[in-house]
């Protein structure tokens, strides 16, 4: 175990070094030039030049790699060039990141909340017409797009519902769900969370039902269920103290894992949704070629993927004794 | 079961009962046939789309679905069914591509990792770490925004500013930037496959009476890895879809008027999501067509999973 951890811990900084380099080969030979999308096409050349010594555009490749990793290790991810001019990125995903985090984890609370409860369901209801139909929900869930989403559910939401529904003649209202028509962002505890967490549930609840359904068949099978059954215990004490409880282990390693994707905002629901988010500063930054904030997001959230990773095999090796000593 | 059945599916080869498997299952024949479908709307694209994608007819500007303009037509006058059909030919071209370039560096890279280990393995897997830390659909946004004036750039430069201008290159960034990052998957999944195949008998039976290693991969390990690698291709086929869909939404993909569903959408979403009846031939209906193969993708690829792996769903 204590090796395990010890090589995964001396592979972490190769691995950040390649993914810095990547990401920072991107940036600078990435899409257009920051200088011209700031100043315009009609810039004078001669301001451009200026800017480009200023911001150390003109160094070659391997001093301006240095120069980032250095000031990036302090802390210092460079200033925003084009859309947020000259707000330094740190600052800016430090106001980002809470939102996103937010978001995530409502988005979590549906996923589990309606995720395991189906699976359960479908697992012990194995083959029968109830768990054809929650698998079809599940892949319906992780099939419909996200494009496809936005549009139709904030338009079956809007105020708008009464165009819809006027037949059934339902009196319901439901507007302030609809943060693209009111505008703001309130935080997790207004409505309008509502609908972008749940359109990034979807993907959360497919997972977690086929993992549920799955671990509960694996484990209905096992000798420990039969024993429990035989020595006379109620159906119900079998399923939710034996069965469910080790059929839950392998969603808490998936939800360890999903602690790395916490940072990483669904750049298509927070735009179409207007939450200021992860999602959304990544998706200004890629088309203003606002390179500096898009090579920290891309950094971070990488960062946060593989130290989740090592959390989890750790955790799960400190879980399970059978891994630890395999 | 009769007795003469039992004898029956014995006799039946490999191919045969996974046939049968899929189509008795009605999700995964569902997904068959609309995946058909889509080819041969793909294929036969000229003959069925009644116009061009890309004609105007301003005389019918965001007309409901009639006789003429069977989903409607958008605000530029031009037919949604013909873009719609038109689109289907976009995605199959991307969806194959980008298939063939995964499997082109997928698998002799994973074979090579799993065969070899030592330095080759550590440098192949560390390679594919790498690609799988970075951030899914960003990266890949990423990569395709900041290769494609690279690409384009090349193309101005060897004399083909032509074909710079059509629209075709934009396919190239696409399956280019998919293409890329999605090999580790199916590296990882091969170089795992051969780890277990290589220790049984046949393959130290032919490196014994001296088979060179290449072939020892290609003819007796890569064979029997094959399962696996087609219920994770048929998996990740709805995922490519999906991912060009995504990428021509935000305009780093296929533009206009190169047909696109995913341009499609972005063209419409965003003005008449508000808009009722329009809404529904402009934003609906092609929404649910990149859903419907999506969809299709992922039910063929669960029964093609079942159909393969029999032990799964007993």
């Amino acid at each position: 175990m204590t090796a395990f951890i010890l090589r995964r811990l001396l592979w972490l900084p190769v691995l950040l070094f390649f993914i810095s380099l990547i990401t920072f080969a991107l940036g600078v030979y990435g899409p257009g030039d920051p200088l011209q999308v700031l100043l315009g096409l009609r810039a004078n050349p001669e301001t451009i030049e200026r800017l480009r010594r200023e911001y150390g555009f003109d160094q070659p490749f391997h001093i301006q790699y240095l120069n980032y990793v250095t000031n990036a290790l302090q802390g210092n991810f460079g200033y925003s060039l084009v859309k947020y001019r000259d707000q330094p990125v740190g600052a800016l995903i430090a106001q980002a990141l809470p939102v996103t985090i937010q978001l995530n984890l409502v988005a979590i609370f549906l996923g589990l909340g309606i995720g395991v409860p189906l699976g359960l369901i479908a697992g012990l209801k194995r083959d029968s017409w109830i768990d054809l139909l929650i698998r079809g929900i599940v892949i319906a869930g992780i099939s419909l797009p996200i494009i496809f989403l936005n549009p139709v559910l904030t338009f079956l939401f809007s105020r708008r519902h009464d165009l819809v529904f006027a037949a059934a003649n339902l009196k319901f209202s439901i507007g302030p769900i609809l943060p693209m028509v009111q505008g703001y962002w309130d935080g997790i505890f207004s409505a309008k969370v509502i609908l972008p967490a749940f359109i990034e549930s979807l993907g959360i609840i497919a997972v977690m039902t086929r993992q549920m359904r799955a671990g509960m068949i694996e484990v209905l099978s096992e000798d420990y269920i039969r024993t429990a059954r035989a020595k006379g215990l109620r159906e119900r004490t079998v399923i939710l103290r034996h069965a469910m409880r080790n059929a839950l282990i392998p969603i808490a390693t998936i939800l360890g894992l999903m602690m790395g994707g916490l940072v990483a905002g669904s750049f298509l629901v927070e735009n179409w949704f207007g939450v200021p988010g992860v999602g959304q500063l990544a998706f200004d930054a890629l088309f203003a070629r606002d390179y500096y904030i898009t090579m920290a997001l891309v950094l971070l959230i990488a960062v946060a993927y593989v130290f989740s990773n090592l959390v989890v095999d750790i955790t799960y090796g400190l879980l399970d004794p059978r891994i630890r000593k395999a | 079961m009769a007795q003469s059945d039992l004898f029956a599916t014995r006799r039946q080869s490999a191919q045969a009962y996974i046939l049968r498997r899929i189509l008795t299952n009605p999700p995964a024949a569902l997904g068959a046939i609309v995946i058909g479908l889509m080819f041969v709307t793909a294929l036969f694209a000229p003959f069925i789309a009644p116009y061009a994608y890309d004609q105007q007819n301003l005389d019918q500007i965001e007309k409901p679905p009639s006789a003429a303009h069977w989903f409607g037509t958008d605000a530029l006058g031009r037919d949604m069914f013909s873009r719609i059909v038109w689109g289907a030919r976009s995605a199959v071209f991307v969806i194959l591509m980008v298939t063939l370039v995964n499997l082109a560096l997928g698998i002799p890279l994973g074979a090579l990792a799993g065969y070899l280990e030592g330095w080759a393995d550590t440098i192949i897997m560390r390679v594919a770490d790498i690609l799988f830390a970075f951030p899914g659909l960003l990266f890949v946004f990423f990569v395709a925004s900041t290769i494609k004036p690279g690409v384009m750039h090349w193309a101005r430069s060897s004399g083909l500013s032509e074909l710079a201008n059509t629209g075709y290159l934009d396919y190239a960034v696409v399956i280019l930037a998919l293409g890329v990052i999605g090999w580790a998957g199916l590296a990882r999944l091969i170089r795992a496959q051969v780890l277990t195949i290589k220790q049984r008998e046949f393959v130290l039976g032919a490196r014994a009476i001296g088979v060179p290693t290449s072939r020892i991969i290609a003819r007796h390990i890569l064979p029997n890895a094959v399962t696996p690698i087609i219920v994770a291709m048929s998996m990740g086929l709805g995922d490519i879809a999906l991912s060009e869909g995504y990428l021509s939404f935000l305009g780093i993909g296929l533009q206009p008027p190169a047909p696109s569903w995913g341009n499609i959408i972005a063209e419409n979403a965003g003005r008449y999501w508000r808009q009722f009846p329009q809404m529904i031939w402009l934003v609906f209906i092609p929404g649910l067509v990149l859903a419907a193969i999506v969809f299709a993708f992922n039910f063929f690829g669960d029964g093609l999973n079942e159909a393969l792996n029999p032990e799964i769903s007993d």
